[in-house]
């Protein structure tokens, strides 16, 4: 049984916002003490990694149009490699932080393809609103993990980084496959 | 000056750890339940999301157990049993720590 859009983009901000909540509270406790349990370290790229193999899921069950198979595609590509980079950092096995670079691209991509796959105008329906409400917050918000790439203890880029997946998933959850921009208010849809 | 009076200065880290116990830890065992309230407030807002509540609507299995508000509360109650607790403890024995050093 296939899950409808807005089901599968519930799902994910559920795990968006697990992700946000996970990196404010390393934010909060500090680097060293949230990675004193080897667990808790592995977590974020844990999650990145089984979002981006969800996304596979996505992509071979998402196959009505080419534009969202390539997207979906896009996407599960770029969580991957993210996940495997952030993985690497926790292991040991890259220690450059220029490293966050990877991310940064991830995002950017992901906006792009946010971007490029949705058809409609900002103002057509809720989803099409979204899709350029999140494109263009993914490309803005790339910005910080390339600013922790740069400057490695900078606290704006870590809370920025970690509140793009709480403004993820309320963006997510707003989604609905058919209805108006804002609800009963109107606007767009059908 | 007279020994039983005087005390050591405390260190800089120390006097750190103190201030900052608090609110730490405070943060990290809010931030779940707030997210608990949320998705409450939510479902209260926003009734008909929850099929539960409303079982003559019908629908599948995804409209009664995926639904935002549900989701929000599962989230923050993921967060408030499974990680949490681990960070408040490990906090603790950080600070416990820095006061020895």
């Amino acid at each position: 049984m296939v899950p409808r859009a807005e089901t599968a983009h519930w799902i994910a901000a559920s795990v968006a916002l697990f992700v946000g909540l996970v990196l404010i509270a390393e934010l909060v406790v500090g680097h060293d003490v949230f990675h004193r349990r080897r667990w808790r370290a592995y977590l974020f790229p844990s999650l990145v990694i089984a979002s981006s193999v969800l996304l596979w899921v996505i992509t071979i069950l998402s196959t009505f149009s080419t534009m969202h198979l390539l997207a979906h595609a896009v996407w599960a590509q770029a969580a991957l490699a993210a996940g495997a980079v952030e993985l690497a950092l926790v292991r040991g096995k890259l220690s450059r932080p220029t490293w966050a670079l990877v991310p940064a691209a991830a995002l950017l991509v992901s906006g792009i393809a946010f971007l490029v796959h949705e058809p409609n105008p900002w103002l057509y329906s809720r989803s099409a609103f979204l899709h350029h409400a999140i494109g263009w917050m993914l490309v803005v918000v790339s910005l910080f993990p390339l600013g922790r790439a740069i400057q490695l203890g900078r606290l704006a880029w870590r809370t920025g980084y970690a509140l793009t997946f709480v403004l993820l998933a309320v963006l997510l959850f707003a989604d609905r496959d058919a209805a108006p921009i804002f609800g009963r208010f109107g606007l767009g849809g059908p | 000056m007279n020994s039983d009076v005087a005390t050591s200065i405390p260190s800089e880290r120390e006097r750190q750890g103190i201030e900052r116990r608090p609110w730490r830890a405070l943060v990290v065992q809010l931030l779940g339940p707030i997210t608990i309230v949320g998705g409450l407030v939510w479902g209260v807002a926003q009734p008909y999301r929850i099929l539960i509540l409303d079982r003559g609507r019908g629908g599948d299995l995804y409209d009664y157990v995926f639904q935002g508000p549900l989701l929000v509360i599962v989230v923050g109650l993921a967060f408030t049993l499974l990680v949490a607790p681990g960070l408040v403890q490990d906090l603790a024995s950080e600070e416990r720590r820095g006061s020895q050093s």
